[in-house]
This record gives structure tokens, C-alpha cells and sequence, in this order.
């Protein structure tokens, strides 16, 4: 796929996101899309976002458990850009009509102190470079219609990110067995999934040490400071106006949001 | 609740059930040849199948929750759990083997156990009767058999049929409950190596301690109770998962270590 076609996809998605319609996937219209398309796809949404004085606040890894893995028929996780619209904090409200089709996801959200820079990066570089961690949600939104996405589709559209909303604590990594820790989501009051940190590829450390060499073989730092979201651990949880979630990790903390 | 069934289909019931399990073969859900069995029935059976055993010399160690999971009680059609007992000889060291064609169809189960200090009685048994009565917590694998075919079963069929309870293994690290969040310690079951299951303890009825309230409650509308000691698996965290001889499992537990066992 040529630069030119390549933009006109990212400006493409970019509109979507900014009039919250959506577009046929990509992968209908251009059959021999590649994933480093939908990165370069990807690129020119995110630079659109950043033109209009968004500013990158962290990265988020995607694709990191087996059943995704399964259904998009591709065995590695994929990434995506974390900007300052996105951030909300425990117990804020997100107004639903800033989304178009949002499911919400669990996840341990790491809070960077140095940089990390792959490749080369392992585990051990990871648990030293993380202030703490946050129990967290992604709240995942596609610009594709009906979510039919291939992985592609949601390379190119920024990882399906929507918004993210950190919680109440922030717990240092030394102080919590990251792959055991039990996940548990409320809707409304009723616990509608339960997970555990493995579900992230085997630990959220290995998603986190993935996404530190993958950039880092393109040039791109994880840097202090920035938040890494490191998978969803349980299923997807559809959403709709006036639904209160909360989530609670064992060993990190809580947060809840409501949608109004 | 009422029983249809008389004392002599009972007995005949139980005989035929326990005598699968020992013979490891399965059979049609009971409620086919009778399709009045009130869930009283059922218990019936499941006591008797358990007077069996203990006439021969088992001794009951303790008691298992079944269908815990709210959508598992959905799909089944029922308000409540239900409850089976353990017997000694269910029992499977830490590490240990289990002989696949000694079982029917088995299924591997992730659960946290937990073990009393107090006796607990019903009725009005409630959360904190049950925390105050924990000695400690241990991670657990229970392997489920039913004897039905197919698993084709009802919630009346798995009563009676000891809610497909046929071993178990318990071990590794003991902690006492308040030094734990039963509600979100999570746990990774992995099968030969790789993890295929995650959840957390609020799987279980919202939280273990509140499943065995429930049970304790249930026992004592047949006058029965859980005497100091008893060993108490509070239901599966995630679906079932099938094993064959040759796989070997490991279940992974937040901060009460881990346990595994081999299929051979």
C-alpha cells in the first residue's frame, strides 16, 4: 500500500473518531492490507489526534489473551497510543456519547519511573522500572462497523482504544504475585466476569517486556512517566448509559466508573 | 419438599449409582426412569450412597459445592447450590497420580478450600459465622466424574449422583481467611505447562464464604451439619476442563501457593 493510500485510511478512521460514525473495515476494501499498513494507518490517526493538541500519555498492549488470539487468528499482541483525552480517574463519569460501540476490560496499568528502551528488555528490567501498578479499565471503542474487525482493522484504528480510568491505589510490583492476582467485575452490582493476571500473555510483565522490545526495535522508548496498559484479563463487557462498573484486583485496588 | 420415591427405589438408586463409580461406567440420567424426583429424593440417594461407603470403612472428610457459579445456576434452572460429601479415599496427594481409566469422562475443577476449626450449623448461618469458623485456606483441584452419559444431566440427577464428586487434591500453603481477600484472590489452572484458566474467588456465589453459608443452610434442612475439621471445597472458579491420561495439571493460587497432580 502507497503513502498516499495509507494516509487517506488514517484521516479516514481519524474522521470517525471525531464525528463517532464508523467505516467499513479495511480489510473489506483493500484484501492484501499488511499489519505494517495498519501501523502506518495507525500513525497518521494518532499524528491527527496530536495536530489537534492531544498529547501521548502511555501505550496500551492488545491481543494479549488466548481467546483473542483464537478469534483474530494472530498470535502475538499489538499496541497502540494512550492520549491525554482518554485519561479519566477513579469514580468519574464518562459520557457514553463520546463512544460509538464501547466494551470495557480489566487490566493492570503500569506507571512507569525510568525509561525502557528494547530491545533486550526482560522481565527483571520491567519490575525495576515501575513506579506501581493500578487496577484500571480500558474502555475499548472500534471506528470499524460492528466490530468486525480482523487485526488489521484494529492495528489501524489505535488498538480499539477508546478511553482508560485508573484507580485507587498505586501498589509497588514488589508487592504483588502479578500472574495469580484475581480479577472481578461489577456491573450494576451483579460480578459479571472474573479473571486472573495470567490471562495476559502468561503475566502482564512478558506484555509489557513485548511492547518495551517491539518499540524498541522501531526507534520508540517506553518513557518514565507514561502508563502502559498490559491486556485485558477477562472478557469484554458491553456497556450502556447509566451503567456503574467497578472492578477490584487482589493485592492493587479498585476502580469504578459510571456512564452517563 | 416432598419425596416420591419409595424407600426400596432409594436404595436401588444408590446402589446403581455408586456401583458406576466403582465400575467406571456411566449411565443415563436417573430422572428418565423417574420423572417425579423431587430434589428431597435426590439427597436421599446421595445420603445412602454415602452410608455405603462409610458401612465399608471411608470415613467423610468433608463436603463440596456444586453449581456455584451464577451462570451455571442459570442454565440450570436453579436458585440454589447444591452440595455432595468426600470421602478419604477421594483424596489425592500433592503431586500426585491418578489413573485415567479408573475415572469415566474427567474433569479438572480450580477451587479454594478452606478447613474448619468450628463446627458450622444451620439454620442462620451467614457470612461471618462462616469466617470466624475457617482454621485456614488451602488452593485445591477437584476432579469432577459424573456417571451420566453424555454429562446429560439435570440438577436433580447431579444431586443425586454426589454432584459428580470423585477426587480431589489439597495442599501447598494454609493461611488463615483474614489474612486473605477470599473475594479476589485469584487463581491460574495450567494444563501441561500452559495456563487455561484464570479467575478469582468472587466466581463463587460472590464469595466462598457465602457459598458455604448457603451450603451449611441447605444440610440442616436434613438435620445434618459440618463438624470441626471438615474440609469444605467451595466450587469450581471457572468451567471444567477435560483431562486424559498423560496431561498433568498445576493450579496456581494467590498467596496460598499451588498444587498439581498427573493424569497417567
Amino acid at each position: 500500500m502507497n503513502a498516499n493510500k495509507r494516509n487517506q485510511y488514517g484521516d479516514e478512521l481519524y474522521q470517525a473518531l471525531c464525528s463517532r460514525t464508523t467505516v467499513a473495515p479495511l480489510t473489506s476494501r483493500e484484501p492484501d492490507i499488511t499489519i505494517e499498513d495498519a501501523y502506518h494507518i495507525q500513525q497518521r490517526m494518532v499524528a491527527r489526534r496530536l495536530e489537534a493538541g492531544e498529547h501521548v500519555v502511555g501505550k496500551k498492549i492488545g491481543v494479549t489473551s488466548r481467546v483473542v488470539q483464537n478469534m483474530l487468528q494472530v498470535f502475538q499482541p499489538d499496541f497502540g497510543w494512550l492520549l491525554s483525552s482518554m485519561m479519566y480517574n477513579e469514580g468519574e463519569s464518562v459520557p457514553i456519547d463520546s463512544l460509538i460501540q464501547a466494551r470495557a476490560e480489566g487490566e493492570i496499568a503500569f506507571l512507569l519511573k525510568r525509561d525502557l528502551i528494547g530491545p533486550g528488555v526482560t522481565i527483571v528490567d520491567v519490575l525495576a522500572a515501575t513506579e506501581g501498578v493500578m487496577t484500571c479499565f480500558e474502555i475499548v471503542d472500534s471506528r470499524i462497523t460492528d466490530w468486525k474487525i480482523r487485526i488489521q482493522d484494529t492495528v489501524a484504528d489505535n488498538a480499539s482504544c477508546g478511553v482508560f480510568v485508573l484507580g485507587d491505589k498505586l501498589v509497588s510490583p514488589r508487592d504483588v504475585d502479578l500472574i495469580t492476582c484475581g480479577m472481578v467485575i461489577e456491573k450494576n452490582g451483579e460480578i459479571v466476569t472474573t479473571g486472573a493476571g495470567a490471562a495476559a500473555l502468561g503475566s502482564p510483565l512478558n506484555a509489557v517486556a513485548w511492547l518495551a522490545n517491539t518499540l524498541g526495535s522501531l526507534g520508540i522508548p517506553l518513557k518514565a512517566g507514561e502508563i502502559i496498559l498490559s491486556g485485558s484479563l477477562a472478557a469484554l463487557v458491553p456497556i450502556q448509559a447509566g451503567d456503574n462498573l467497578r472492578v477490584s484486583i487482589g493485592g492493587i485496588g479498585q476502580c469504578s466508573v459510571r456512564f452517563v | 419438599m416432598s419425596e416420591t420415591l419409595s424407600k426400596a427405589d432409594v436404595q436401588k438408586l444408590a446402589e446403581h449409582l455408586e456401583n458406576c463409580q466403582l465400575e467406571v461406567r456411566d449411565t443415563p440420567k436417573i430422572t428418565e426412569a423417574h420423572p417425579n424426583m423431587t430434589m428431597s429424593d435426590a439427597y436421599d440417594v446421595q445420603y445412602v450412597i454415602r452410608e455405603r461407603k462409610t458401612e465399608r470403612g471411608e470415613r467423610v472428610v468433608g463436603f463440596k459445592a456444586g453449581l456455584t457459579s451464577r451462570a451455571k445456576m442459570k442454565q440450570m434452572g436453579v436458585e440454589v447450590p447444591c452440595y455432595g460429601f468426600l470421602c478419604d479415599s477421594f483424596a489425592v496427594p500433592d503431586g500426585g497420580e491418578v489413573d485415567a481409566t479408573s475415572l469415566i469422562h474427567p474433569k479438572v475443577e480450580p477451587e479454594i478450600a478452606v478447613v474448619l476449626k468450628h463446627p458450622l450449623r444451620g439454620p442462620g448461618c451467614h457470612i461471618g459465622t462462616v469466617m470466624a469458623a475457617i482454621d485456614f485456606v488451602m488452593p485445591a483441584i477437584e476432579i469432577i466424574d459424573s456417571r451420566f452419559r453424555d454429562f446429560k444431566f439435570d440438577v436433580i440427577s447431579v444431586v443425586a449422583d454426589n454432584c459428580s464428586s470423585s477426587k480431589f487434591v489439597v495442599g501447598s500453603r494454609c493461611r488463615p481467611a483474614d489474612q486473605l481477600d477470599l473475594r479476589t484472590l485469584g487463581v491460574v489452572m495450567e494444563l501441561n505447562g500452559e495456563p487455561v484458566a484464570f479467575g478469582a474467588g468472587a466466581a463463587v456465589l460472590g464469595h466462598p464464604a457465602a457459598a458455604i453459608a448457603m451450603m451449611v443452610n441447605m444440610m440442616a434442612e436434613r438435620g445434618d451439619f459440618m463438624p470441626v475439621g471438615t474440609l469444605i471445597l467451595t466450587g469450581g472458579i471457572t468451567e471444567a476442563i477435560a483431562v486424559k491420561a498423560g496431561d498433568n495439571v498445576t493450579l496456581r493460587a494467590q498467596d496460598i501457593g499451588s498444587v498439581s497432580l498427573r493424569f497417567i
